[in-house]
């Protein structure tokens, strides 16, 4: 049954899928790896993010990654709002830890059923040119349908990275998450500089929202499915590294890809967790962890 | 004069409570019918597309003077798709709520919960699409409306198969792939041993997790096999993966299909459009000459009028008209029995032929349909992005049964 076909198509795969992880893990990297909040919720946002897509898609036929894209920037602000009322009702008073789960885990609910209640609970679908068309270089196939999400989540990657680690702003995000003291000291204000990173983590769960449901139907619970493994890539990834983030994002979905095609597709999540458990029992802090 | 006006105010109150008390004692008292749906969570789709063709019915028997002139009345609760909510639910409408009967949430995972408490109180228990429940309970008064037959597992692929085995060449190697979720591990053992008695090779069996985001390794994997005949059993996300995967990967089967529940919903087939084109995949009522039931184009106005704006299956061929169709059999049955005795209306349900907007419905011993009516139908001439095409027939062809085909088959998948 090994093919080099076979593998070339399984590896290709399996990186296609792995930079959708990331696209999904991004946030998280930022709000989960940096700053130590527990968002629950973000699959939730993504999940919102696909709706926007949904919506304008079906009424306008505007494409869904420039939806993606274009929503970004109201994602950013509506996370501001939502981290400004998380400090003051709980890491004000030092109660983030078990009630500001419970907090996210409300939010998530919250978006769930108002979603339920506003658009039913029918799947949802976007139409675009290149869903369905598929590239092949030699006897490696590209369905655009993967692709493209692939290339926008490279994008999104790219730009976090280089915004965290170039501009002021983004290096105020990284001191935040190692010492807000320090950070204190000097005349910032964490709380400000947290609510930018909180916002900028919920925003690119709107392109991510857009290439989940490029990839599939969406209805108002599947963001659930993607909880844990949202939160396994950072881990892995090592909390704080979005490079760390990306290349375990990759690693998790060439393993999930190549158990299905070579040993069978229901041992994939085993497996792919199994990798997870090995490389935290060997570097603790993850691949990349600070 | 102020203890004259007190005792005229108490009087003129106690005349109103008395007239009061008469207005409600000439109302029958309602007939309470309970349930848990599925209202959110993964099978809220379906869910709320029966409630909506449930509702429809209760407004019906009600218009023309309730049951045993008594109005029916619903009392319900959302179990979230969630399996475990199901036995605490059916333990309230029994105990709290005091229903008088009793029928399923829809869905294999939701209505195997309740079979305990309803088999311990010894109620009647009319069920919305569960494949096999009755297998393991064997119980006498669980009464099944999905038409998979009497040996359900197997029955549900059996016309899959045999058409398979009709064509020439002959195909002889099938690969079966399913999801790790009770309907679709049962659907994939029911083809496994269909497969194995009609003399096919099994050249691929693997299931996936419910959570799989791509399936183009799983169809590449299929493919590598290559496999005459391709049988999936999936849930609407995959199925609509499946197929767009199958399409990508250029799958090269003769025939594809079989167990994928979602191609049914219209949304799905929207967006699918012209890639479903010559899928084989079952199907329970579709809009075909030889399926114009009695009444099932009546409900069917009044489902498509209100499921809009609701977020539901817009068409609702699938589901809605034997959620109504149950309810048609549980109603039938207390009139003829002219009582609420559990006993006696299961002794009916087992012995009567019902008509109903889904055809004569009959029972067999265990609860199932007497005789499977599981359709295979073939999608053709699909167009893109267009709803209403399916409205109308000739998009979804019966091939089996044979009482029921309504075109040939295109042999093979993909011409």
């Amino acid at each position: 049954m090994l093919s080099a076909d076979l593998l070339a198509n399984a590896v290709v795969a399996g990186i296609l899928l792995g930079g959708f992880y990331a696209a999904v893990a991004l946030g998280l990297a930022i709000v989960f790896g940096q700053l130590d909040i527990v968002n629950i919720a973000h699959p939730a946002f993504v999940i919102v993010g696909s709706y926007i897509a949904y919506i304008l898609n079906s009424r306008f036929g505007f494409d869904p990654v420039l939806i993606g894209f274009a929503a970004a920037p109201v994602f950013f602000f509506v996370g501001a709002l939502i981290y400004r009322v998380y400090f003051l009702a709980f890491e004000r008073t030092g109660q983030e830890s078990l009630s500001g789960l419970a907090f996210f885990f409300g939010v998530m609910f919250i978006i769930e059923v108002s979603l339920i209640l506003v658009y039913g609970v029918d799947y949802r679908l976007v139409q675009a040119e290149y869903i369905g068309q598929t590239w092949s270089i030699g006897f490696v196939d590209l369905p655009l349908r993967m692709l493209v999400p692939f290339a926008m989540s490279v994008a999104l990657t790219a730009g976090i990275y280089l915004y965290l680690s170039r501009t002021f702003m983004g290096r105020a995000i990284q001191a935040v998450a190692q010492d807000r003291l320090a950070l204190q000291l000097m005349g910032a204000n964490p709380v400000r500089v947290k609510q930018w990173a909180f916002g900028l983590g919920v925003a690119t769960a709107a392109i991510a929202g857009a290439m989940l449901i490029i990839i599939g139907p969406v209805e108002p619970s599947v963001g659930r499915l993607y909880i844990g493994r949202a939160f396994a890539i950072v881990v892995l990834g090592g909390m704080g590294s979005i490079q760390g983030m990306f290349i375990a994002a990759l690693i998790l979905g060439v393993v999930e890809s190549m158990v299905s095609t070579f040993v069978g597709p229901s041992w994939s999540p085993a497996v792919a967790f199994g990798v997870l458990a090995l490389t935290l029992a060997l570097r603790p802090a993850g691949l990349f962890g600070r | 004069m102020r203890l004259q006006r007190l005792l005229l105010g108490a009087v003129a109150a106690f005349a109103l409570s008395a007239f009061s008390i008469s207005g409600t004692m000439a109302q029958p008292k309602p007939i309470k019918i309970g349930f848990s749906m599925a209202l959110t969570g993964g099978l809220a789709g379906a869910g709320k597309a029966a409630l909506i063709g449930m509702e429809i019915w209760r407004d019906d028997v009600n218009k023309k003077g309730g049951l045993l002139s008594r109005p029916v009345e619903f009392v319900y609760y959302d179990d979230a798709t969630q399996p475990a909510n199901v036995p605490g639910i059916y333990t309230k409408l029994l105990d709290v709520d005091k229903v008088d009967l009793v029928v399923s949430s829809y869905g294999t995972n939701e209505i195997a919960p309740a079979m305990p408490i309803v088999m311990r109180k010894k109620l009647t228990f009319p069920s919305l699409f569960g494949l096999a429940v009755n297998d393991e309970f064997k119980y006498d008064r669980y009464f099944q409306i999905m038409p998979a037959g009497p040996e359900p597992k197997t029955d549900w692929s059996k016309g899959f198969f045999e058409l398979a085995l009709q064509q020439k060449p002959q195909p002889k190697t099938v690969a079966i792939v399913a999801a790790d979720a009770e309907f679709a591990l049962n659907a994939a053992a029911g083809a496994r041993t269909n497969a194995n008695k009609m003399g096919f090779q099994i050249v691929y069996d693997k299931t996936y997790p419910p959570s799989t985001t791509d399936f183009t390794p799983i169809v590449r994997a299929i493919q590598a096999t290559n496999p005459d005949i391709v049988y999936v059993g999936s849930y609407p996300p995959d199925s609509t993966g499946m197929v767009k995967a199958a399409n990508e990967v250029g799958l090269k089967a003769k025939l594809f299909g079989g167990g994928m529940v979602g191609l049914q919903f219209a949304a799905i087939q929207k967006n699918l459009g012209p890639l479903l084109n010559g899928v084989v995949n079952y199907d329970f009522w579709v809009p075909e000459p030889t399926l114009n039931f009695p009444g099932v184009k009546e409900f069917l106005a009044k489902y498509q009028e209100a499921a809009k704006g609701k977020g539901v299956d817009p068409l609702g061929h699938y589901l809605p008209p034997y959620a109504y169709a149950y309810l048609e059999v549980l109603g039938q049955s207390v009139v003829a029995v002219k009582s609420l005795d559990q006993a006696k209306i299961a002794a009916h349900m087992h012995k009567t032929t019902f008509d109903t907007v889904v055809g004569k419905v009959k029972f067999g011993a265990n609860g199932e349909w007497a005789k499977s009516r599981v359709l295979m139908v073939q999608f053709r001439d699909v167009q893109k992005d267009n709803l209403e095409q399916f409205a109308g027939p000739g998009k979804r062809v019966v091939l089996y049964p044979k009482e029921w085909k309504s075109g040939e088959i295109v042999y093979p998948y993909k011409q």
